[in-house]
């Protein structure tokens, strides 16, 4: 089986977002790169995949910058190869799931993984548009995928419950915490680190393509107003709820 | 510029977060003289027109199909397509709902785009559309123009008030021509899980417990509490971690973004990962033995003192208030 796992760049979730310069991305000064933590779990997937079925698996990546710092991370993790796309918008998911789309097709996936949503633009799209431009069934938010043949059956999160869907390979899907019952990563063993230095990773230009939207304005959250603190232990509970039902008229 | 909305229907009922965004679209197009219409899609949903209209949809689009009684994703994205260019729409609304996060992305890829997913905010001037929506998981927000038309946005859900205006809909039937590959990832069936649980990014009030609580037994005390509120129940990253609750109550950047009316947490010392979930959350009700924990710089209100102690406590007196 054939699985490539698309995965993203990203701020550790540790980092602390400043606002750059310009207004409109953030600083990058002291920022830790990381793989974002659901395509982490696509990477642990697809190994297991392998592990059962065979076959190889290939890291994807879309940088504007053509950084391969998360694409080493993946291959020291267990994947075989890599595949680095200079090229791409960040905050455009058509824009990157275009350039995604163009380099993928034509190559003999099976399985074309993705973590739900990339943790810095949250953009929830690119799995969706991916597939729909290569004409794939998708399932998105995977909470279980088994492979059955040439059919595989998924499990996809709701709210309060699960939808279940049958698909055809090819297929795309992105993927939950605790898919497969997988709720954490792999990490990197000293073997693996060395070995990840030997493996091939293939760069390529990314496709021109038209962006759909930009970002004209980052800022941080607004400020919350200032709290208070009640009080101190049990003898503090009376006035709390006196202030949610009087002050903030909740009760 | 007339605005489509996509009313998500579920066992029968219209969505709440539909009607916030049916309301929020009504909102933009007052100014600008235009219309909304509505997308209804699936089976046996045309009863909800009504509902609609007093909303204030002017127009709703049906498309009926027995083969919509379950979600698919390609033909409902190739109904909300049609129903847009039978209203001419500039810009296409939904909810971010797990059904409205994916059908965002179908329809913008349908139409050549991109979609802004989990706006705050949006505004229309000069034909140009603009959101606002939080990245980073919450750390920042971002304010994004299109380039293309439409505008295809999802809303956070509890974020835009529904409002009924009083009115009603003329209801027109579409024919879509679907096709085998229209149904190529459609559900086959609905499980429910955890059934008669309040579902956490759709609650008002959620009552959340970290590992201040000291023990997975000692979640029962945030249980009661949440039962007396009718709220849904969350959990910080570290008990998910360590097993203590599952992955479904994780409120963070790795698990649910959520803005309740009322967020109470339950010895969660609000790690910045935990803080960017519910930051936008209307009251925060903090209760942490540590006086110095991030929390309280979020909270609205913050006790300091042992969980174990003050939450029954509170659960016996809120009982008491809200049954007098």
């Amino acid at each position: 089986m054939n699985l490539a796992v698309c995965l993203k760049r990203v701020p550790d979730t540790t980092t602390k977002v400043k606002i750059g310069s310009d207004g409109k991305s953030i600083d990058p000064q002291g920022v830790e790169w990381a793989i974002s933590p659901y395509d982490e779990l696509a990477i642990e997937l697809a190994l297991r995949l392998k592990e059962k079925a065979g076959g190889e698996t290939v890291g994807v990546t879309v940088d504007p910058d053509g950084n391969d710092v998360a694409l080493r991370k993946a291959l020291a993790i267990g994947l075989d190869k890599g595949l680095l796309i200079k090229g791409g918008t960040t905050f455009d998911g058509w824009a990157t799931a275009q350039v995604l789309a163009a380099a993928l097709k034509g190559r003999p996936f099976d399985v074309i993984l993705f973590g739900k949503q990339a943790i810095d633009d949250d953009g929830f799209q690119v799995p969706t548009m991916v597939a729909q431009i290569l004409g794939l069934p998708r399932v998105n938010v995977c909470t279980s995928f088994e492979v059955d043949g040439a059919k595989a059956k998924c499990k996809r999160q709701i709210e309060g419950g699960e939808e279940l869907i049958e698909v055809s390979l090819p297929c795309v899907i992105s993927v939950q915490k605790g898919v497969n019952g997988i709720h954490d990563k792999r990490f990197p063993s000293m073997k693996g680190i060395m070995a990840a230095k030997s493996k091939p990773v293939e760069t390529v230009a990314g496709a021109a393509v038209e962006s759909s939207m930009e970002v004209v304005k980052l800022e941080m959250p607004p400020e919350r107003p200032p709290g208070k603190i009640v009080g101190k232990g049990v003898e503090a509970v009376p006035e709390l709820v006196r202030l949610l039902k009087e002050e903030a008229k909740l009760l | 510029m007339n605005i489509l909305v996509f009313a998500e229907v579920r066992d029968g009922k219209l969505k709440r977060s539909s009607l916030g965004t049916l309301s929020e679209a009504v909102r933009l197009a007052q100014p600008l003289g235009s219309k909304v219409g509505v997308a209804l899609v699936g089976e046996g949903i045309k009863g909800q027109a009504e509902t609609l209209g007093k909303y204030g949809a002017a127009q709703v689009f049906a498309v009926e199909s027995p083969r919509l009684k379950y979600y698919a994703p390609e033909a409902v994205a190739k109904a909300v397509v049609a129903a847009h260019q039978r209203l001419g729409s500039g810009a296409i609304l939904m909810a971010a709902t797990a059904m409205g996060r994916d059908l965002a992305g179908g329809v913008a890829a349908l139409l050549g785009t991109g979609a802004a997913t989990d706006c705050t905010g949006v505004t229309i001037s000069g034909g140009k559309v603009q959101a606002r929506r939080p990245v980073y998981s919450g750390k920042a927000y971002a304010t994004v123009a299109f380039k293309k038309a439409p505008a295809v946005l999802s809303l956070r859900p509890n974020v835009f008030p529904a409002r009924e205006v009083g009115g009603s809909a003329t209801v027109e039937d579409l024919a879509v021509a679907f096709e085998d590959a229209d149904f190529r990832s459609a559900v086959k069936d609905v499980a429910a899980t955890a059934q008669g649980k309040v579902e956490l990014t759709e609650a008002s009030v959620i009552v959340s417990g970290g590992r201040g609580l000291q023990s997975p037994d000692n979640f029962k005390l945030r249980d009661d509490l949440a039962a007396v509120l009718g709220a849904a129940v969350g959990a910080s990253r570290a008990v998910v971690d360590n097993g203590w609750r599952p992955h479904s109550e994780q409120v963070g950047q790795t698990g649910k973004t959520v803005a309740p009316n009322l967020y109470i947490a339950i010895g969660i010392s609000g790690a910045i990962q935990h803080l960017a979930g519910m930051r936008t959350s209307k009251v925060i009700v903090a209760i942490n033995k540590d006086a110095d924990a991030p929390i309280f710089k979020a909270a609205t209100y913050g006790i300091v003192g042992d969980a174990m102690e003050i939450v029954p406590a509170l659960t016996q007196t809120l009982k008491k208030v809200l049954a007098s």
